[in-house]
Parts: C-alpha cells; structure tokens; sequence
C-alpha cells in the first residue's frame, strides 16, 4: 500500500465517530466490517488485534478534540446540556473537521454550522447562537494582534471631524439577544469553584445551572470584547457607543461616525456632546485606538 | 561532544518545558534553570499574553523550539501558512534548532491533531527526508527530527523503525531528537529491545535528548507525559548520554503537572548521568 493510499485508510478511521460506549464502531468507512479493514494495513501483535491497535487512535483522537471543544464552549455547554453538547461536537466535527495545524481554530465554523443546523439549538437556539459567537471572539481577543496605540500627536494637524480613528485589530463588537456576558461569566465562576466541589455537591449546582439556563430570558446588549493587560473583558456599552465603534471601524471619518450613531438615538440633544467626550475618554483610557496607517493620516490631512 | 552542527554547536545543559502552571513562579521567582522548551504552536499566534510571557522569559532564559504538528512524514506538501507563522517565532526566540516528530498525522488538508506512526518504507523515507530538507532550508535553522511512541505496526514496513530513523536522517542530513522514554513505550508494545534501538542510532546526529514518564495498561503502554521517569528509561538515557555525549536533555511533563520544583528535580536527576559523560572526556 503507498504511503497517500495508507494514510487516507488509517485516517477515515482514526477519525470515525465512537460508538456511545467509546469504543471504535463495528462498521468501517468503506462499510465492511471494521476488523478487516484493520487488518489489511495493521498487524495484530501477542496482546492486541489490528482493530484494538487502530483503536487506540480511534479514541485518542475523539477525547483529545472533544476536550478541546469543551475547553473553548464551556457557556455553550451550559446552554445544551452535557450530552447535547458532547453529541453536538461530534456531529460538528464529522462535518468540519479541523483544517488548520492549532486546535486553537477548532471551532472557527461553529456559528455558521450552528447556524445551518437549528436542530441542536432546538428552542434556545438564539441563546445558543450568541453564546458561541462571545466564546469565538474571547479566543480571537485573547491571541489577537495589537498595534501601537495611538497617541495624540498622530492627530495633530487632522481636522476634527476628518479624522479616521482605528480600532485596535483585537477588539470585537458584537450585538446580542441575550445577556451572554453574565452567562459566560457565571459557568465559568462554577467551573472555578467546582475543581473544589464534591460529587454531589458538583450534581445539585448542575441541576441549579439547567434551571438557570432554562429561565434565562432575551434582553439585547451590545459589547465590546476587548483586552487590559492582556485579559480579556467584556465591556457593555449604549446603543449609541456601539453605532460609532462599528462606523469607525467600518472605516468611517469621525464625523460620519458621530452624525451617523445618533439618526435613531433617543438621548437628550444638548447632552450628547458631554457623552461622546465622556465615551472617547474612556475608550482612549481602555487602549482600543491604534495609530492610523501613514498614508491614512496623510489622506485626512488633506480632507 | 558539546555540541554538533544539528543543535547549532550549543552546550545546553538540562531543560523542562515550558508550561502555563509555571508562568508565575517562573517569572515571580526567576529560577535557576539551564533553558526551556516552548511548543511552537502555542507561540505561533498574532499577540496577546502568550506571546507577552513568551517574551519575559526570552528575556531571562534560553528557549527552543519544539512542534507538534509539521508532519514531516504526511504525503502531502507542507502547509505554508504553518511555515511562515514558524520561521516569525524562529526569528523571535532565536531557537538554536527546531524540532518536531518522525510522524504523520494529516491528509488532505485534514488534521488528525495526533502523531500517527510511519509505515518503514523506503518510499516514506524518502518523502519525508525531502520534507525535512524543504523545512529546514525555509526556516534556516537546524532541524531534528523526534522518534514518537506508537501503538500500531504495518503491514508494508520494510525495516525496523529504528532503521528508518536512519534512513530518513542520512537521506536528510538532519539531527535526531532522541526520545528515549518513546523508545521504551514503543518497545513494549512491540516486543523489541530499547537498547537495540538506542545502539544503532548515529550517535553524532543527536542534538538533544527527551526523557518523560508514561502511564501502562494490561496490554500496552500510553506515551502520556504525566509521570516520573521509571528506572529502565533511565538506563536507555544512561546509554544514549554515553554514546552520544553531553547533550541538550529535556524533562517533559504535560499533565497533572506537579509544582515548578518537582518537575525540575526531575529533570535534574540526568545530572548524574551527565556527569559521568564530562568525566569520560576529561579522562
């Protein structure tokens, strides 16, 4: 057997689900009987069988995966449940296996493989969906690049309003149906305090954790997951904060962003510009601005 | 022997790994320790604290690099995304050698995310002595590449494995990361001679030196990193340090880490047979 034909063989199994006791199935990805597709490429030694051997590989490869994705989705397997979640990985991993040399990408495609399938959500698939999407952009926030911070001197010169500020490439904006930030942060206060927990103590706060989910009713935010000495936080912010944090990064002038963000707002005219210096200031505070590009800055000096 | 053309002529002593359970008391206590070895992949990212922690300790320490998942044996091409991402970490530790495992573990662009075993074919040989070639002269650095523990055997082999680690290596002309503790794992589940193994290595091509411990079962031993060294692993190092000489020796331990302390003591345990390697050459 050549070396591609030998290694396409092996992995179709190595990567075949197991069966709800863990083991390899019965039942090989050609559809003959998994002993003897093993045995066609593995020798059998004094202890294990062709199968045994190649299951071994079998198993390590879906507990090492299924560990990660717990690791990264712990919010999300509050919202399903264990089981849901672990048969729920499973069924996600057969459709996109990993792609990429880091398990850090792992679950890159849950949204939108969450998103084509409703199934697994069921009646919390909103919440299900949100919660992925804040768990995705906590990893992407945590390793994310970071430019030199902008400093004042980059806008000396730049008209007001013309002025592009950019945001620094970690920061993520997104909107939600939910309240997800107090959900994540939650599950993951219990996990912290379970590693100290006995068995049943560990049982009854996993029943308290369903009802909670169970009660968890919708309520938009909208949230800037950004860092601070390299941590990541969850920062929520009005509606009107967000809507010039997206136009700005969208690319927009100041100015635009401004006049744009408030075409729907309810705020109190007169108080608006007090609000917007306020949010700068603190946004400035939190490092999100990084130095615009030269040509950038240039570009706005002209007008 | 202080060092040799795979390892860059460095004289490194004993190192552990460089693990997240440690970063405070590393960084808090800054202990005496000769160097560490960094999971490339976990470095190979755009910011953030990794790579924050990874510089502090570059600021203290020596570090080399060691991957998991280059696949230097899969029939396919390497992944170039993967190999830029890897020559920027090279650049930032200034690794004097990079190693990663004689093993393959994705096709067709699918990862296994494991160190699947080779087939000892001579055809594979040559295919992954061509891709060890292609990585090293992309990277610009020395490379070595690492026996693995395996669990299962081919039909198609045509050697032993320890025949082809030397087919590769020659065909190469690349370093060896001698794993010894791999060498014992792999004997047992495959009822061969460890000190087989570790005598027909070409002892001038070993640019360092893994030692770890294990977990067995009834039928076969698990490569799972969350153990002390046992003795017969100790006697395989006590042989490969004789042969090869005083070499760059690392401790891994990748689950249930004890303190900072245990795992270097652990480590430090090769002195003793280090030792003995300086005195031969002294007398």
């Amino acid at each position: 057997m050549k070396l591609l034909k030998l290694q396409r063989t092996m992995s179709r199994a190595v990567m075949q689900p197991l069966t709800a006791d863990e083991r390899s199935q019965r039942t090989a990805p050609d559809g003959s009987a998994m002993r003897a597709y093993a045995s066609r490429f593995i020798k059998p030694n004094d202890r294990l069988t062709s199968v045994e051997r190649l299951e071994i590989y079998n198993r390590q490869y879906w507990f090492r995966l299924l560990s990660s994705m717990a690791e990264d989705f712990p919010g999300l397997r509050s919202v399903l449940g264990e089981k849901r979640f672990d048969a729920m990985c499973k069924a996600y991993l057969v459709d996109c296996p990993s792609t990429s040399f880091t398990l850090r990408n792992l679950g890159s495609k849950l949204e939108s493989w969450l998103r084509k399938h409703p199934n697994w959500g069921g009646e919390k698939q909103d919440l299900a969906l949100d919660i992925v999407r804040l768990e995705w952009a906590d990893i992407e926030v945590f390793d994310g690049a970071a430019e030199p911070p902008l400093q004042p001197r980059d806008l000396a010169g730049v008209p007001g309003e013309s002025v592009r500020l950019k945001l620094q490439p970690y920061v993520r904006l997104l909107s939600f149906r939910y309240p997800v930030d107090d959900l994540l942060l939650a599950v993951r206060k219990e996990d912290e305090d379970t590693d100290f927990a006995s068995n049943a103590f560990q049982e009854k706060r996993k029943r308290k954790r369903v009802q909670a989910v169970a009660k968890f009713k919708p309520a938009p935010i909208f949230l800037v997951v950004h860092r601070v000495d390299f941590s990541v936080y969850f920062r929520r912010v009005t509606a009107e904060e967000f809507a010039i944090l997206t136009a700005l990064r969208d690319g927009q002038s100041l100015g635009r962003a401004i006049e744009l963000s408030f075409t729907k707002s309810k705020l109190i005219e007169s108080e608006r510009a007090a609000l917007i210096q306020q949010w700068f200031q603190n946004w400035a505070t939190l490092g999100w601005f990084c130095r615009p590009h030269k040509n950038a800055a240039k570009k706005a000096a002209r007008g | 022997m202080p060092g040799n053309r795979f390892n860059g002529f460095t004289d490194y002593g004993i190192g552990i790994g460089l693990r997240s359970p440690h970063y405070d008391h590393i960084l808090s206590r800054k202990p005496l320790v000769d160097w560490f070895e960094i999971i490339s992949e976990n470095f190979m990212i755009d910011g953030g604290r990794p790579l924050q922690i990874l510089d502090q300790i570059l600021e203290q320490y020596k570090v080399v690099q060691h991957g998991v998942s280059m696949y230097f044996g899969s029939a396919e091409k390497p992944n170039r995304e993967h190999l830029r991402r890897l020559k920027e970490l090279v650049k930032r530790t200034k690794t004097p050698w990079v190693s990663d495992h004689l093993c393959w573990g994705s096709v067709d662009g699918r990862y296994t995310h494991d160190l699947l075993p080779m087939p000892y074919t001579f055809e594979a040989a040559e295919l992954t002595a061509q891709k060890v070639r292609e990585v090293r002269d992309f990277l610009e650095v020395p490379v070595a590449v690492e026996n693995v523990s395996s669990y299962a055997e081919f039909h198609v082999s045509e050697m032993s494995e320890w025949e082809f680690l030397n087919e590769v290596v020659e065909r190469a002309d690349c370093g060896i990361l001698l794993d010894v503790n791999n060498i014992y794992v792999s004997s047992q589940n495959h009822s061969f001679d460890p000190m087989t193994y570790v005598n027909s290595v070409p002892a001038e091509r070993v640019a360092q030196i893994h030692i770890a411990g294990h977990s067995k079962y009834r039928k076969y031993i698990l490569d799972t990193h969350d153990h002390p060294v046992i003795d017969p692993v100790w006697k395989l190092y006590e042989r490969a340090v004789q042969r090869a000489g005083h070499t760059a020796t690392l401790l891994e331990w990748d689950d249930s880490i004890p303190s900072f302390k245990e795992v270097h003591d652990e480590a430090l345990k090769a002195n003793k047979f280090l030792a003995s390697t300086l005195l031969a050459t002294a007398v």
